[in-house]
């Protein structure tokens, strides 16, 4: 475990991480966001790739995507991003968030050369479920990186077990069926399920998938360590895209207005 | 030499295949496998199926001697195995049936798919409505404009037709949106995929329920040829279930085996499905397979004048066969099938599907450079009334040229 992991695992905090898309407006608002989101608290960050086929996520995530394409962010680029926020004063742990066929294509093992050249802490790849994970999962354990997994309802309990068991950086639960995407409401059960999953984990565990308002995230508080918010931050993001290129003082101040009006009110 | 048994028991063959999906559906895969298992070692579910083959869709097909044809075309016999009858028009429907027999078998009163032209949607719908089971197909916003009539023969059926606007709106995209939909009604509700293709036991299950095409070819042929086997058998590949379905009984067999690609406008040029021929390895749709790619991994759209091969990935055991050896593949232009199409409409009276063309071009290729005894067997995979309009465009745009 390095030192960001370290913090971030010893922090007394609900813990507050962030999903952003690279390019998405464009290179330089990508690092400003990461700073700014740091500045409301976040306790680690997920930066996101853009792919042609996104199945895990829902609409307003593709669309941040197809942005971030259209910037020809790669995950190449992706990875080198993270040295200039490293560069600029980010200290929390940065995870690369990618479909498996863009790192298939890239290279495991040049990924794995990279993320360490570059201040990578944790790697999440959506569409590799642990049944196909051993490669990639013995890689990460070499080159100090957490290969980060998810649980979903669905994970039947021993394979519930032994995921938070081995649990690297934090253990990632998935709310509620479906892809990404804002959501009103929750299913029943997803607090046992949560407490499931913190029986066993040695590592922070962390709700995602759906969350965009403060009273939802309060609800977790009891039964996880943290929480993952993706969509409602992409969306902002999405409605601040020509302030984000043009006047990104002003867009940047509003932008950390909304996430903190989201935030439990202790976590900044 | 003895081939590996494919797949393994991760659902492997060789490289390829495997379950590249989110967490939240992988017990849904391992519930199908079991219930497939299950299914297939059970008599009554076997003798059900191919009861259901023969008294809905009108199984066996015959295997049809193409006499004219063949001469025309000089060199070896050509016969034709006849898909184009089944129930529907199509071998989809082959693999319809028995998914939504295992659908109802498992108890799932749901089921979704996707489509491209609109034939795997038409075959969902059909065995929808005749299991009672409901049906949404999703189908891409520029699909949905090409297609209208498959479109309304859905609605028709009883399904509902969802417009998948993400992407280049088409059939890569309406997979991607039928995985999703998935993911979000994994608890009760089947998906029926319509290739040989996505994370296993997918692409077993389909080459499970599209053999009969191959085994009935095989005791038909020998039947009609004294016990002997074809010198040649050929199949269009998008996915490739029919391809599959048609080479099964004969991959242990020492006969030659062809899968036809689409080359589109040519396969040194931007516009073509030639997934096999100039494809990488990489995931789509939950399996590891060969597919068309920028160099970065994103995915790239395919082109063939034929809707149900255009497809930029291809089934994993078809990437296993290409990369052993076992199955030549090759790629045959749209101007080749549509050519291949007119002779064969001219000399036999039959009007097979742009897909199927394929197959019917690269076997009047393969026939010529053969001797008179020797016999090639086509898998005509369905009828070509669905591309009656692309063709009336296609002769009138001709004109236009002229």
């Amino acid at each position: 475990m390095n030192k960001r992991w370290r913090a971030f695992h010893n922090s007394a905090d609900y813990r507050f991480v962030p999903y952003i898309m690279a390019g998405d407006p464009c290179e330089e608002a990508t690092i400003e966001l990461s700073l700014a989101l740091e500045d409301c608290g976040a306790a680690a960050l997920e930066l996101g790739v853009p792919y042609s086929d996104p199945l895990a996520d829902g609409p307003v995530i593709q669309r941040a995507g197809m942005r971030g394409l259209k910037q020809q962010m790669n995950l190449e680029k992706t990875i080198k991003l993270v040295s200039k926020l490293r560069e600029r004063g980010l200290k929390i742990p940065v995870i690369i968030f990618t479909y498996y066929n863009l790192l298939l294509q890239l290279g495991e093992n040049r990924f794995m050369s990279l993320a360490e050249e570059n201040g990578v802490d944790g790697l999440l790849v959506p569409d590799l479920p642990y049944e196909e994970s051993s490669y990639l999962k013995e890689m990460c354990s070499v080159y100090h990186l957490a290969l980060i997994s998810l649980v979903a309802p669905t994970t039947h309990k021993e394979k519930l077990n032994k995921l938070s068991k081995e649990a690297e950086g934090f253990l990632y639960c998935i709310s509620s069926l479906g892809v990404t995407g804002v959501r009103s409401d929750f299913r029943d059960g997803l607090n046992d399920f949560l407490r499931a999953a913190k029986e066993n984990a040695a590592v922070p565990v962390l709700v995602g998938f759906g969350l965009s308002k403060r009273n939802q995230i309060e609800q977790f508080e009891g039964t996880s360590d943290g929480f993952i918010i993706g969509s409602a931050i992409v969306q902002k993001i999405e409605s601040l895209e020509n302030e984000l290129i043009n006047n990104r003082e002003e867009a940047i101040r509003e932008f950390k207005q909304f996430v903190e009006s989201m935030l439990p009110v202790y976590s900044s | 030499m003895p081939t590996a048994i494919v797949p393994d028991h991760r659902g492997r063959y060789g490289d390829f295949g495997g379950k590249y999906v989110p967490e939240t559906i992988m017990f849904a895969l391992e519930e199908l496998e079991k219930s497939f298992e299950e299914a297939i070692n059970d008599k009554e579910f076997q003798k059900q199926f191919q009861n259901e083959l023969a008294v809905y869709s009108g199984r066996p097909t015959p295997l049809t001697l193409a006499e004219r044809l063949s001469e025309v075309n000089g060199g070896a016999k050509i016969y034709l195995k006849r898909e184009d009858l089944n129930h529907t028009g199509a071998h989809k429907i082959n693999n319809a049936i028995g998914q939504a027999l295992l659908a109802v078998r498992m108890g799932k009163k749901k089921i979704i798919a996707e489509t491209g032209a609109g034939q795997h949607g038409v075959a969902a719908a059909t065995v929808a409505a005749k299991y009672g089971l409901s049906c949404k197909v999703y189908m891409g916003k520029e699909d949905i404009r090409r297609q209208a009539l498959n479109v309304f023969r859905m609605k028709l059926l009883g399904a509902e037709v969802i417009e998948v606007t993400s992407g280049s709106q088409t059939l890569k995209d309406a997979t991607n949106e039928a995985i999703r939909e998935w993911v979000a009604s994994v608890e009760d509700t089947f998906y029926l995929i319509g290739s040989a293709v996505g994370p296993h036991p997918y692409p077993k299950m389909v080459k499970n329920f599209q053999q009969v095409i191959g085994f009935e070819t095989k005791d038909q042929f020998i039947r009609e040829n004294e016990g002997g086997l074809p010198d040649a058998v050929v199949a269009c590949v998008g996915g490739g279930s029919n391809a599959i379905g048609m080479f099964a009984p004969f991959i242990e067999k020492d006969v030659p085996l062809y899968g036809v690609e689409a080359a589109g406008k040519g396969v040194e040029t931007n516009e073509h499905a030639a997934t096999l021929s100039k494809g990488t390895n990489g995931v789509i749709h939950g399996s590891l397979t060969k597919l068309l790619q920028t160099e970065e991994g994103q995915i790239t759209e395919p082109y063939s004048i034929s809707a149900g091969l255009d497809y930029p990935g291809i089934g994993p055991e078809h990437a296993y066969l290409h990369e052993t050896g076992r199955v030549k593949y090759e790629a045959v232009t749209d101007q080749e099938s549509l050519e291949a199409l007119q002779s064969l409409c001219l000399n036999e009276g039959i009007l097979c599907a742009l897909e199927s063309a394929h197959a019917v071009a690269y076997s009047l290729k393969l026939a010529k450079n053969m001797s008179k005894d020797e016999a090639v067997v086509v898998c005509l995979s369905g009828r070509g009334d669905k591309d009656v309009h692309t063709l009336m465009e296609k002769a009138e745009g001709g004109n236009q040229h002229e």
